[in-house]
């Protein structure tokens, strides 16, 4: 996961770039002609200081390598983000970062 | 005598409401990060409506100049489409983006704190030309907006 936090004046921009290849379960192999079994991140947070502020739940329909912007007020330099991604499969993924 | 049964009745029974209590106080404070509840009724709906219904409770939604959504007028490969939603209004705690003619509507819905702008960019599938809604919810009521993206390769199945 790339995370990229920038503090624009006391507002934090966050974007997050996940690699993920977010399956939804309907497409088929070729070669095979298997159905390719859903894969895909359901469940993504931010935390800032501790506190929960983004809880994005997605489906498949969020595009392959998912790509995520959002807006945090309130912030100041030192401020902590914790980033945390998690899929059907239960596999996920945590990133904390401190902002300038 | 039949008082004092009863005050040990009262007792315990205060007790155990006592206990039932810490136990949700414990189950609320628990890090919210784990991740609970992901609303599979709403993501597997086949509709708009039941979708909307199933994730907010309801499918009516007033419509909103204030929600201002940002997408490609064409978009050339359905399964890469930007889609940005924004709004200024007050107490926003969820928005979500709905693409109507996907099997499955709802894209992805973001609960937000306070703190939170009511805003969101990411990338979506489209399986074919489609309305794509953002639902916002704001003081407890729905407000939504929507485009119209054409598609000229869908981004669903192979």
């Amino acid at each position: 996961m790339r995370v990229n936090i920038v503090n624009k004046g006391g507002q934090a921009n966050i974007r997050l770039l996940i690699k993920h290849p977010m399956e939804t379960g309907m497409r088929k192999d070729k070669a095979s002609g298997k159905v390719i079994p859903a894969h895909f991140i359901k469940s993504l947070v931010v935390e800032h200081n501790g506190q929960q502020v983004i809880h994005a739940k997605c489906g498949v329909a969020v595009s392959k390598d998912p790509f995520f912007f959002f807006k945090v007020k309130n912030v100041a330099a030192g401020d902590s983000f914790k980033i945390k991604w998690e899929d059907n499969t239960g596999k996920s993924e945590t990133k904390e970062e401190k902002i300038a | 005598m039949g008082i004092d049964v009863k005050r040990r009745l009262m007792l315990k029974g205060s007790m155990a409401a006592g206990l039932a209590t810490i136990a949700a106080t414990a189950g609320l404070l628990s890090p919210r990060i784990v991740l609970a509840a992901w609303p599979q009724a709403a993501f597997e709906a086949k509709s708009f409506d039941t979708a909307l219904s199933a994730l907010l409770g309801s499918s009516s939604t007033a419509k909103s100049g204030d929600i201002k959504i940002k997408a490609p007028t064409i978009a050339e490969n359905g399964a890469v489409v930007n889609v940005l939603v924004q709004t200024s209004m007050p107490d926003v705690e969820s928005m979500s983006i709905l693409v109507a003619k996907n099997g499955n509507p709802l894209a992805i819905s973001v609960d937000m704190a306070k703190s939170a702008d009511s805003f969101i960019k990411t990338r979506v599938k489209l399986g074919q030309t489609s309305k794509v809604y953002g639902v916002v919810k704001a003081g407890g009521k729905l407000f939504s907006s929507d485009r119209v993206v054409k598609v000229t390769v869908g981004g669903c199945g192979g």
